[in-house]
Formats: structure tokens, C-alpha cells, sequence
């Protein structure tokens, strides 16, 4: 069992958009997917600048 | 976009390349997820509610229980007016002309009358009024076992469950089946019944669940948890666990005009096969998406690659 | 003369062929292209390797047989690292294909990369859905319930029966992952083989194109 099994066994919360809802748990998945994305495309990668040219 | 670049791109790199690990890069890959999801797990679990059983339903909800087997004997319940491919009770739904399931038959028959409560009750050895009451009812010609059992579905109806009000009338052994197979459930027999249907080693749960859901209990339980279809429930999980976030689009559907009324016709009467064909249709557009025009130059137009490339654009002034 | 006779057979063809296409240096290369250098392209080998964590877990899982997880704590544990690895998977998988859309990652003939790739998506929701019929618990009785009215409206429930937890469970351990590793194991390739795809507009300068 996880450390935090009983919390994780409570009902889940929903938030409501007129017929739209959806659990905290599924927005902070989808929230999370967003946000990955956009950090992969906007933080500078490291690696060598000076690479070498294929023969 | 010309054959020549089609060709340019096609061909191996001839530009600047940098050093690459690819055994060192899934390597690391999987030791970073698996470090990760062992202190989810660690922290968290997992989902894991217990399973229904029949002696639960009917030790909780026994009207619930008793009322369901009535209409398993009457033929009024979910599972006896289904159709395909569990009996030939209806036509079941239809796209149009198309009646698929029809079609293909009953490929899994299912008989409540049976199935459900008279090869069970066999099984044990009941009270003796039970006894007669099954004597009784095998004894009867078909015809014979509707008219009691439809009488007593639709009286139960009137008295809205409670045995006590129900009227008399003509119902045979139809009550004392219905009570046997209570007495049955809560004892927990019903279970081992339906579970080994007669045999040793038996894999299908289908009679099980078929019978389960004809009653509210089941389902009562789905709604405490938020599963049910037409509240997004096919994204949900049980808990505070993350549930299906991918199934996003196919649970949308069924939130929607006309999909989300059933009194609709034909779309929200039919809206599983209707639903099923939309999201057919939208994975083989996603699978071949690059052929859909529109969609396809959706990347030229928005040019989040720039982000991408950032530094090899800089670099190639381009 | 033997030369002739060695064209034809259907083992030099292949060989041949898998030489020219795909030879060890591009199979384990230790180069790529200076392009490829964004964290967006981490997320195919997170996907793979959430893949690797499923298979490993779900290996446990069915040594120990479908209803060990339930009474034992070592397995309730393999099967947290199986449910999250899952979420895991799919959140790669999807960041990675929401990553090859905007490149337009099919240029240059790869459009049977692109295929493979939604084909292994859609195959994998196939895959997970028949892991949480499985489950024997709750969750697995609703879901089952529920399932079995979309796939009979349009016919499929007269093979494809979900309340049938023999079917499903071979499905998942067995059918279903075959075909999955097949199709993922082909888009891998197909990557190693034609290279990762080039930034737009790369070939302009040669094309005497501007932007």
C-alpha cells in the first residue's frame, strides 16, 4: 500500500465547466503534458555547438 | 513541396553532426522511470476497489435485488430485452440501415429466466416452499411462466418495490423464486453458481456481469465514484488516481447533443454505434493524417518547428 | 555463373537488402545530426522506455497469476509500478506525437514512420483497455459492463467480449502486446533506417528558396 494510500482512496474532486468536468488529478495530468511540451520547445539544450562535419 | 526536396530530405544527413550514446540515452531512459514511477508507487499505490459480489448487492440492496430477479424472470430486465448478441429480445441498435450486431447473432446466448435464476436455484437444496415453488414453475408451460412473472414485475412496479403493498393477484411461484434466490445471494452461494455455471474451470464472467448491471446497486456504486458515461466517466478512476485522460475524446461524444439523450432518434438512441464509427473514422484520420490536406500543412503555418530548430536555423541563417 | 545463382535466392535478398537499409552503423550509430538537439526529441526513448518498465512489471504480474496483486503487498507495489508506468507511457507518447506533428516529422518518405507510430498509439489504448478489464476488481466489473454496449452496437462484441475475462486476459498478456512490439519495433527501425527527419525548410538555401 502507498504511503498516502488512504488519501489517494478518498473521492476525488471534480471541477465543473457547465457540462464539462473533470477530476484535479486528470487536470494536473493534462496541465503537466502542456507544460512539459512547452519547456522541451523553449529550454536551451546543451550540447556542443562546434559539431563535425560528415565527410 | 517539390521532389527535390522530398529528395534532399530523404537522404542521409550530409551536414554537421554531434556525438550520440543511444545504448547510454535508454539506459538512462529507463533507470529515470523506473526511479520515478517505484516512489509514485511507493507514495501512492495504486487503484484497487474491491470487487462486487452477489452476496454484497443483496445483503445491501436486497429490494434492489429482489426487484432485478423479478424482471430477470418477467424478461423486462436490461440484459433479457438486449438483443445481440445475447438473445434475439430486440433488434439492438443500428447505424441506419446497418443492424450489425444483429446481423452477427447470438454468439453469446444469455437466458435470464435460466441463466439467472431457475439453473442456480437448482443447484442448491432450498427451503421446501422454495422447492415446491420450483416444482411448480418447471411443471408450467412457458406461456404460463410469462403471465406470472410479468404479472409480478408489473404489481412490484405499482408498490414500488415494497412486497408488502404489492396487490394479490395471479403470480404463481413467481415471489417465492424471487426469495429463494435472495435467501441464496446473501448466503453467498449465488456467487459460486454463476461463477462455475456447472463446470470446473470456467473463465467468462459475462452471465455475472450481465446480471449485476440489470440492477441499481451496481450502478449505484459507479455513479459514487463519477464513472458513468455521461459524466466523463470513461476518463475517470476510482480514487484520487489519474484515470484515462487519452480516452479524452471518445468519452466527449457521449456529453454532447444529440449523443447525450437516449429518447433521441436515431443518433442518441444509437449513439454507441454512431460514437464508435466517429472515433473510427478519427484514428484512421490521425493514422493517415499526413495524406489530409489542410491538416497536414497545419505545421507550416504555425511555426512552433522554429522553436525546435532554434539554434540550427541561427547557425544555417535560415 | 554462382554469382547468378546467389541473386536469386530469397535469403541473399533479404540480406542485401537489410544491409543497404539498415546497416549496424545506422542501427547503433554514434552520430546524429547537430539538428537534433531540443528535449523534445527525449521523449520517443521515454515512451520506449516506460514501454520497458510496463513489459518488466506486467512480466511479475503474470508469473505470480491475475489475483496475487490483490493479497500480496510486493504485489500490490509491481502493480503501482505498472499503473504508473502506464500513465507514464501514454503522456510520453502523446508529448512525442504532439512534437512530431509540428516538425511534420513524415517529410522526406516517411510517411510509414508516421503511420506506425499512430498506429502503435491507437493499438497501445487498445492494449491498456484490455489491461483494466483485467484487474478483478471493481473497476474492472464497471468498465467491462459498460464496454460491452460500444463494441456490440457495431458487431464487434460477437467476437470481442469483454465481460469474457479469459479472452481479455490472453488479449493483454499475449495477442495484443505481439502485435503492439511488432508495430512499435518497426517504427524504431524505420527511424534508425531513414534518419531523423530534417528541420523544415532546411534545403532552402540549395533549393534558392526563402521562407
Amino acid at each position: 500500500m502507498g504511503i498516502f494510500h488512504h488519501f489517494m482512496n478518498l473521492k476525488a474532486v471534480y471541477i465543473h465547466w457547465g457540462w464539462f468536468q473533470i477530476s484535479i488529478t486528470n487536470l494536473l495530468v493534462i496541465l503537466s503534458m502542456l507544460l512539459i511540451f512547452g519547456l522541451a520547445l523553449v529550454l536551451p539544450f546543451p550540447g556542443n555547438k562546434k559539431g563535425k562535419e560528415k565527410k | 513541396m517539390s521532389d527535390r526536396r522530398t529528395e534532399l530530405e530523404s537522404a542521409p544527413w550530409s551536414g554537421r553532426t554531434r556525438r550520440y550514446d543511444l545504448i547510454k540515452e535508454g539506459v538512462v531512459a529507463v533507470l529515470v522511470i523506473t526511479i520515478v514511477v517505484a516512489a509514485l508507487s511507493t507514495l501512492f499505490g495504486s487503484p484497487d476497489d474491491k470487487q462486487i459480489t452477489f452476496k454484497q448487492w443483496a445483503v445491501a440492496a436486497p429490494a434492489d435485488f429482489y426487484a432485478t430477479t423479478v424482471q430477470e424472470l418477467a424478461g423486462t430486465s436490461g440484459t433479457a430485452g438486449y438483443g445481440a448478441p445475447y438473445n434475439h429480445a430486440s433488434d439492438g441498435v443500428n447505424l441506419g440501415p446497418l443492424y450489425l450486431a444483429k446481423w452477427l447473432g447470438v454468439t453469446h446466448p444469455v437466458d435470464t429466466v435460466n441463466d439467472f435464476v431457475i439453473t442456480p436455484l437448482t443447484t442448491v437444496s432450498n427451503a421446501v416452499p422454495v422447492a415446491d415453488a420450483l416444482k411448480q414453475w418447471q411443471a408450467s408451460d412457458s406461456k404460463t411462466q410469462s403471465t406470472w412473472a410479468t404479472n409480478y414485475d408489473t404489481a412490484l412496479g405499482k408498490a414500488n418495490g415494497d412486497t408488502s403493498k404489492v396487490a394479490a393477484g395471479n403470480y404463481g411461484p413467481v415471489p417465492t423464486l424471487a426469495g429463494g434466490l435472495l435467501t441464496m445471494a446473501q448466503a453467498g452461494s449465488l456467487d459460486g453458481a454463476l461463477l462455475s455455471q456447472g463446470n470446473y474451470f470456467q473463465s467468462d464472467n459475462t452471465k455475472q456481469t450481465l446480471f449485476l448491471g440489470d440492477g441499481n446497486y451496481f450502478n449505484d456504486q459507479s455513479t459514487a465514484s463519477n464513472l458513468q458515461g455521461s459524466t466523463w466517466g470513461m476518463m475517470n478512476e476510482t480514487g484520487r488516481y489519474p484515470g484515462q485522460a487519452w480516452l479524452w475524446l471518445y468519452s466527449f461524444w457521449y456529453q454532447i447533443p444529440p449523443f447525450n439523450n437516449g429518447d433521441n432518434h436515431p443518433f442518441g438512441a444509437n449513439a454507441d454505434a454512431w460514437i464508435m464509427v466517429i472515433m473510427g473514422a478519427l484514428s484512421m484520420g490521425l493514422v493517415f493524417m499526413p495524406l489530409i490536406p489542410g491538416v497536414r500543412s497545419l505545421p507550416y503555418k504555425i511555426k512552433i518547428h522554429r522553436l525546435v530548430w532554434k539554434n540550427f536555423y541561427q547557425e544555417e541563417n535560415l | 555463373m554462382s554469382t547468378q545463382i546467389e541473386k536469386e535466392m530469397w535469403t541473399t535478398k533479404l540480406r542485401k537488402g537489410w544491409q543497404k537499409n539498415l546497416p549496424i552503423e545506422k542501427l547503433l550509430p554514434d552520430t546524429q545530426p547537430a539538428y537534433v538537439a531540443s528535449w523534445i526529441y527525449l521523449f520517443g526513448v521515454g515512451t520506449l522506455a516506460a514501454l520497458g518498465v510496463i513489459i518488466a512489471s506486467g512480466l511479475v504480474l503474470s508469473f505470480e497469476g491475475a489475483s496475487w496483486y490483490h493479497y500480496s503487498s510486493v504485489g500490490h507495489f509491481v502493480n503501482s509500478m505498472h499503473f504508473w508506468s502506464v500513465q507514464f507511457f501514454f503522456i510520453f507518447m502523446v508529448v512525442h506525437l504532439w512534437g512530431k506533428f509540428w516538425m511534420a516529422a513524415w517529410r522526406g518518405k516517411r510517411l510509414l514512420t508516421w503511420i506506425t507510430g499512430a498506429l502503435a498509439f491507437v493499438g497501445s489504448i487498445a492494449t491498456a483497455f484490455t489491461g483494466y478489464l483485467i484487474q478483478t476488481n471493481f473497476d474492472s466489473q464497471w468498465i467491462s459492463y459498460e464496454a460491452k454496449d460500444g463494441f456490440n452496437s457495431v458487431g464487434i462484441g460477437s467476437r470481442f467480449n469483454v465481460t469474457n475475462f479469459g479472452q481479455m486476459i490472453l488479449l493483454h498478456v499475449a495477442f495484443l502486446p505481439v502485435i503492439i512490439g511488432v508495430i512499435t519495433l518497426i517504427h524504431v527501425l524505420l527511424v534508425r533506417a531513414k534518419g531523423v527527419v530534417p528541420p523544415i525548410d532546411a534545403f532552402n538555401n540549395e533549393l534558392g528558396e526563402r521562407k
